[in-house]
C-alpha cells in the first residue's frame, strides 16, 4: 500500500507488480507509475506526447 | 525494450518468465546510453515495446547497428511509424488501401482535396491513437483545418496526407498477424467514425475469411514483417488496409479473440533470437 501523490488516497500493489507498470488511483483515478519496487513508489504516470501509441 | 509497462508488456513479462531456459532483461528506454561503436550487448533479441514511436525507431536502429536481432526491425518501425511510407509500401506491393494524396503545402493539399471529393480525412503522418485526424467535409473545414494546422502545427504537420473517407457503418477491422500467419482479428465498433479501442471503441471477435488472412499476411509483408497489426476497412470493393501497426496492442483482444496472443508472440521472438531464417 503506498500514498497516492494527487490525493493522497491508499494505492492497493500486488505481489506481482512490476517497475513501470501503469495502475490507476482507485480513489481518483489519476494514473500512475510504479517508480519502484522495494519499497513500493509511485508518481504521476508521464503524460501522452505527441509520437505515443502502436 | 519498454517505457512504461501497459498491460500488453505485463501479459509478455508473464509469458517470458513461464519459459524454461529464458532470461528476461528488462531494458527502460529512459534509462539507455548508446556508447556508438562501442557497445556490447549480451542479448540473444530485443523485443521493443516502446510507446514513443521517435524513441522505438532510433533505440532498434542503434542495437540493430550493435548486432542484435530486433523484433520488429527498424524498418519496420520505421515504415509503420510513418504513414506517408506505409501506404508506398502498401501500394508498390499491390495491397488494395483507400485512396491517397499527399501534399506540401496549404494550396497544394485544397486542391489534393478538392480533386479528390469530399469527405476526405486529413491524417499526420506520424502519429496513433486516432489523434489530431480530420474528417473534413467541404471546403469552410478544409480551409480551417489547414489554417490552424499552418499555425499551430510542428513541421511535419505541413507534411498533409489525405485519405479518401471511407464509410465504415460504425466498424472496422484490426487483425494480428505474427510472422506469416494472421492469427486472430477484431471488429472495432464505434458510433463516432474514429473506431481506435485507445479512443472508446469497443471489441467484438471477426470471424477469419481467407480473404482477411491472404490481405493482412500480404500487407504484413509489404511493410517487411514481424508482429504487425493491420487496420482494415471493409467496402464494396472488398477489404481495404487502412494502416500497420507495429508496436501493437492487444489487451482488449485475448479474451475477445480467444488467441493467446502474448503467447504466440513470444514463441516468435524466441525463435528469432535462434538466429537468421527465423525471424
Amino acid at each position: 500500500m503506498v500514498e497516492c501523490p494527487v490525493c493522497g488516497g491508499s494505492v492497493k500493489l500486488g505481489e506481482d507488480t512490476v517497475q513501470g507498470e501503469l495502475i490507476a488511483c482507485a480513489e481518483c483515478g489519476t494514473e500512475l507509475e510504479v517508480t519502484g519496487v522495494d519499497p513500493f513508489t509511485v508518481a504521476e504516470a508521464p503524460k501522452e506526447e505527441e509520437d505515443w501509441g502502436e | 525494450m519498454h517505457s512504461v509497462i501497459r498491460p500488453e508488456e505485463k501479459l509478455l513479462i508473464k509469458e517470458f518468465q513461464a519459459r524454461d531456459k529464458v532470461h528476461l532483461e528488462m531494458v527502460d528506454d529512459r534509462k539507455l546510453i548508446y556508447n556508438l561503436g562501442k557497445d556490447k550487448f549480451d542479448y540473444d533479441v530485443v523485443l521493443e515495446r516502446c510507446i514513443n514511436h521517435s524513441r522505438a525507431l532510433h533505440a532498434l536502429r542503434l542495437f540493430e547497428s550493435a548486432g542484435l536481432k530486433c523484433v520488429n526491425s527498424s524498418q519496420v518501425a520505421a515504415i509503420c511509424g510513418d504513414k506517408i511510407l506505409t501506404s508506398i509500401h502498401l501500394q508498390e506491393r499491390g495491397v488494395p488501401q483507400p485512396e491517397v494524396r499527399i501534399a506540401f503545402t496549404e494550396e497544394s493539399t485544397l486542391q489534393a482535396i478538392e480533386e479528390m471529393g469530399y469527405p476526405v480525412v486529413l491524417k499526420p503522418a506520424v502519429g496513433s491513437w486516432g489523434r489530431l485526424l480530420s474528417k473534413v467535409n467541404d471546403r469552410d473545414a478544409a480551409e480551417t483545418v489547414l489554417e490552424h494546422k499552418a499555425t499551430l502545427g510542428t513541421y511535419h504537420h505541413s507534411i498533409f496526407y489525405l485519405q479518401k473517407y471511407i464509410e465504415k457503418h460504425g466498424r472496422d477491422i484490426r487483425s494480428f498477424v505474427i510472422g506469416d500467419q494472421c492469427i486472430g482479428a477484431i471488429y472495432r465498433t464505434s458510433e463516432h467514425w474514429i473506431t481506435n479501442t485507445a479512443r472508446g471503441g469497443a471489441a467484438q471477435n471477426c470471424p477469419l475469411t481467407e480473404e482477411l488472412k491472404e490481405l493482412s499476411v500480404k500487407a504484413a509483408r509489404a511493410v517487411g514483417g514481424g508482429v504487425v497489426a493491420i487496420d482494415l476497412f471493409e467496402t464494396e470493393r472488398g477489404l481495404l488496409v487502412n494502416e500497420v501497426n507495429y508496436t501493437m496492442e492487444f489487451r482488449n483482444s485475448i479474451e475477445t479473440t480467444g488467441v493467446n496472443i502474448p503467447r504466440l508472440i513470444v514463441d516468435y521472438v524466441l525463435q528469432a533470437a535462434q538466429g537468421p531464417g527465423h525471424g
